[in-house]
């Protein structure tokens, strides 16, 4: 309606608006934490919103999420397997013969009933992290797909720390988000949850009903 | 306004003077205790908040501008209701914007001051209770608090009289439903906010409910009257004055 | 709006309202609750001034380039590859999101929380024209099962208990039994809505922020409905009021934590949902199509009056209602409009008209409680005594829509009465006078005497008053 378009603009261009003070940033520009304190005060929110942390080292964290998988019953786990942390969780999958791999490598619509009936977990890399509200980073991609994190009830996420930075004007900032943003970016601060009902906390309405944070050094 | 002034004008309000002449009264011997002059300049009526409120403001001007008239010096405008110092501080600048008496308005806003602060804040008096034991609660009228900054001062003047005990209402922030004309336009939903809030003054076992504001006195005190509870209404200086004169 | 429905009342509602125990109990439940929830994550003033000021100023910076944004939003949304539509009325838009879904053969549609789409009716539209249109916000999805509308912008089911959500769950539900159990509801409502999600041709959301710098729609919700809608579906319709652009990224951060952390005391929300463009090259997921609707529906009007045009500051976050005495006695639908509490009594008139809802500037105590709380400093209880001046008289050339549309000449001779009584001292201490001698007979009556002896004895007038008294003492007057 290129008529709508016009009148409107044209009625708001016949308002004359006083400037206003100019932005004050500081506020929240001078919230900051040392590494070790970033790592700490993430756990801790994200923990206060029912998400689980994993520990594990650098090398160990295939079989460490691989066992943990499978003691949580997880039958099978959906990945991107053209990730180089998919590639190695899906070697350590193969290696002990379980949990199953998905493969999340074609279109969704060759998926999507498999997606929304028979996975367990989804599993994913983290961009980056915020300590200040203890939020996750995720810049879904070709290689990682946008609902391994969204439709199965178990998303697990590895998260390397030191990429925690210390709030989300940090993070938009330091990643130049204004240069390009990919068609979706997320921040995931803990599993799905609802308070509609009587204003009671319950999880896993929609998303992912559990969060796991594997934490590499 | 850091100084101690030694004269200032006395603006009694409506409501106080004609129904709580005694707490403008109090109002007036606490200042006058402290050594200050109190001039109170008899043409005063109503600082025209009803008619504001209302969205009246061609009325609401002429009624200011009376009163305006009558406190023409540098002297500090002293106000023993919250609601009415925030209407004459806070919305004559804005009541007179344009007018060619927007100067003498805004200078005039500029020298109101509620009595509770001048006491505290200017003044820094030292009361002695001489009164019995008492268990009072405090009611933070909307205005006094919202528009005037008016929250710590009351509690450290009442912590000043050491036979008196404060029990706090539940919800003292809320409001007691007066509203000015929402009483009558709304007196289904300012009737449920005021017996809510002789419910908590109940709960609170005190025997006085005091605050800064006649109208919520008047509004809290007649809920209170008609439910036939133990409790009465009291404005915070005739309270002041009573156990310390 | 209201035309279909009979004329709004919310003198009827609320009283009502009033006398139904359950909501009342149910309301003051919940804002108790929502108030300290806040509270708590506002603990240093400081602090909270400084964020509140920063938020309010890249509101007001926004508002004040508001038709650069718009087409720098435009033009970079385009070159995402998001379509971008402009609708004058609420009937435009639904006409584009129905020509949208009739292009894509779309038989189902699920719906994240939109409020815009509350003000268009989408859902009685759609399903006129065939199309099944579903929430799936649990609150909403509560209310839609009974018919209703929200009552609560954040939390449109607010006003239910869980034993009335069990019974409702049980009748309606294929396959539900009655159960209290939240975490059994919520299940409940996880099962139906998967299956929507996996069968939906289309999804819709709201947008919280939408910015020009980058054409990006940022979304903030907990359940994870709104990316089911957004990601899922192969058309993604994006609806937004005008006002809901930012100039930059930067401007993004603090409103977010100021809507969360007023909205429902939560630090941050689940998740926060940045759509920059369709599914892009080589992505697996994702809607090939993503459409942005911007809608005025009486905003550019609201934005030619500066003293009201604050009201477009607002980012949704119901803290004005949560804390409104009104709110909490009456509820949200008391209100009879799609923004209820505060905001909707300064908004709901000045989209709907003065003379239709001249009711509600009125609907407040001015406690300037919301006031206190709102994260971007709309003085909400200054525009309600404008809208009630210009209900009372239109100033000449009023832009508000309906200005003089509440003019009721018998007030209008009160105001003189008490006008003249005011400004003269004489005829002020007469009046005086007459209240203490007459004051006594009177015991209740008519108007307003009656209203407000419904719950208070009469005001008795003192026996002299403070001038006598003053006079006596022999205090100075000038």
């Amino acid at each position: 309606m290129p008529d709508a378009r016009a009148n409107i603009l044209g009625r708001l261009r016949a308002v004359q608006v006083e400037a206003p003070p100019p932005s004050d940033f500081s506020v929240v520009e001078k919230k900051t934490w040392s590494p070790a304190a970033r790592l700490e005060r993430l756990r801790t929110a994200m923990t206060a919103v029912h998400t689980e942390f994993l520990d594990a080292t650098a090398d160990g964290w295939p079989e460490t999420v691989r066992a943990f998988l499978v003691a949580q019953g997880a039958r099978n786990v959906a990945l991107g397997p053209a990730t180089e942390a998919g590639r190695l969780l899906a070697a350590a999958c193969a290696r002990a013969g379980t949990p199953a791999v998905v493969p999340y490598d074609r279109p969704v619509e060759e998926i999507k009933a498999a997606l929304f009936g028979d996975v367990d977990a989804g599993f994913t890399t983290v961009r980056s992290a915020i300590a200040d509200t203890g939020s996750l980073v995720l810049w879904p991609s070709p290689e990682e797909p946008r609902l391994l994190s969204l439709v199965p009830p178990l998303h697990v996420a590895l998260l390397s720390a030191a990429t925690i930075r210390d709030t989300l004007l940090g993070v938009m900032r330091e990643e130049r988000w204004a240069k390009g943003l990919p068609p979706n970016a997320l921040l995931i601060s803990g599993p799905s949850k609802t308070a509609d009902i009587e204003q009671t906390l319950a999880y896993g309405v929609h998303g992912p009903k559990r969060l796991v944070v594997v934490v590499v050094p | 306004m850091a100084a101690r002034p030694s004269k200032v004008y006395f603006f009694g309000t409506c409501v106080v003077d004609l129904f709580f002449p005694d707490a403008g009264l109090a109002g007036i011997e606490l200042l006058r205790r402290e050594g200050v002059e109190v001039v109170f300049p008899p043409g005063q009526t109503c600082c025209a908040q009803p008619a504001f409120n209302c969205g009246h403001l061609a009325e609401a001007r002429a009624v200011a501008r009376a009163q305006i008239a009558l406190f023409p010096k540098d002297l500090p405008v002293v106000v023993p209701s919250g609601s009415c110092a925030g209407m004459m501080k806070q919305h004559y600048p804005d009541l007179f914007k344009g007018e060619p008496d927007e100067a003498a308005a805004v200078s005039f806003a500029s020298r109101v001051v509620e009595l509770t602060q001048f006491l505290v804040n200017v003044l820094g008096v030292r009361l002695t209770d001489r009164g019995e034991k008492a268990s009072v609660t405090w009611h933070s009228s909307c205005h006094g608090l919202r528009e005037m900054g008016l929250d710590d001062e009351p509690k450290a003047i009442l912590a000043q009289l050491s036979n008196v005990t404060v029990v706090p209402l539940t919800r003292e922030r809320e409001c007691c439903g007066f509203g000015g004309t929402f009483s009558v336009r709304y007196p289904d939903i300012s009737s449920a906010m005021v017996e809510d809030k002789i419910a908590d003054v109940e709960k609170t076992g005190a025997s006085v409910v005091l605050s800064a504001d006649a109208a919520c006195l008047l509004n809290i005190g007649g809920a209170l009257e008609k439910k036939g509870a133990a409790a009465r209404p009291m404005h915070l200086a005739e309270f002041l004055w009573e156990r310390t004169k | 709006m209201s035309a279909e429905h009979g004329p709004a009342d919310f003198h009827a509602s609320s009283t009502k309202a009033l006398h139904d125990p359950q909501l009342r109990a149910n309301f003051r439940r919940a804002m108790d609750g929502l108030m300290a929830k806040r509270a708590a994550q506002f603990p240093d003033p400081a602090e909270w001034d400084a964020l509140r000021t920063l938020a309010a100023s890249i509101r007001a910076r926004t508002l004040a380039k508001l038709p650069e944004l718009l087409e720098k939003l435009e033009a970079k949304c385009t070159a995402n590859g998001i379509q971008v539509h402009w609708a004058e009325s609420a009937d435009d838009a639904n006409a584009i999101v129905l020509g949208i879904l009739r292009a894509k053969n779309a038989t189902r549609l699920v719906k994240g929380k939109s409020m815009v789409s509350e003000e268009m009716h989408l859902n009685d539209f759609l399903e006129k024209n065939g199309i099944e249109s579903l929430e799936s916000d649990l609150g909403e999805y509560i209310i839609q099962l009974d018919g209703e509308t929200p009552s609560h912008i954040i939390m449109p089911a607010i006003h239910k208990s869980r034993q009335q959500i069990a019974r409702q769950f049980a009748e309606k539900i294929k396959g539900a039994v009655y159960t209290e159990d939240v975490d059994a509801l919520t299940a409940t409502a996880r099962r139906v809505l998967r299956q929507k999600f996996f069968e939906a041709g289309a999804g819709l959301s709201g947008v919280n922020f939408a910015v020009a710098e980058t054409g990006s729609l940022f979304l903030v919700e907990n359940e994870g409905n709104g990316r089911m809608s957004t990601h899922v579906p192969p058309v993604h319709i994006a609806l937004m009021g005008i006002e809901k652009v930012v100039e930059k990224l930067d401007d993004v951060a603090p409103l977010y934590t100021v809507v969360t952390r007023s909205a429902t005391g939560q630090s941050v929300s689940t998740y926060l949902n940045v759509i920059t463009g369709p599914r892009g090259a080589g992505e697996k997921d994702g809607p090939p199509e993503v459409h942005l609707v911007i809608l005025d529906n009486g905003r550019s009007r609201i934005f030619a009056d500066p003293e009201v045009a604050p009201t477009l500051r607002c980012i949704r976050c119901g803290a004005c209602m949560n804390h409104c005495p009104v709110y909490t006695r009456v509820g949200g639908h008391a209100y009879e409009a799609v923004y209820p509490g505060p905001i909707g009594s300064i908004l709901t008139p000045q989209m709907e008209g003065l003379a239709a809802r001249h009711d509600l500037p009125h609907a407040s105590s001015l406690c300037h409680a919301c006031v206190e709380v709102c994260p971007v400093k709309i003085p909400i209880t200054q525009i309600l005594v404008t809208l009630r001046k210009e209900a009372a008289h239109a100033t000449p050339g009023s832009t508000i829509r309906d200005a003089g549309g509440g003019r009721d000449r018998l007030e209008d001779l009160a105001w003189s009465g008490w006008r003249m009584a005011h400004a003269s001292p004489l005829l002020y201490k007469a009046m005086g006078a007459a209240l203490r001698v007459f004051g006594p007979f009177v015991r209740g009556g008519p108007g307003p005497l009656k209203a407000w002896t419904q719950a208070r004895t009469l005001p008795r007038a003192a026996r002299r008053s403070l001038h006598e008294i003053v006079r006596e003492k022999g205090l100075p007057d000038a």
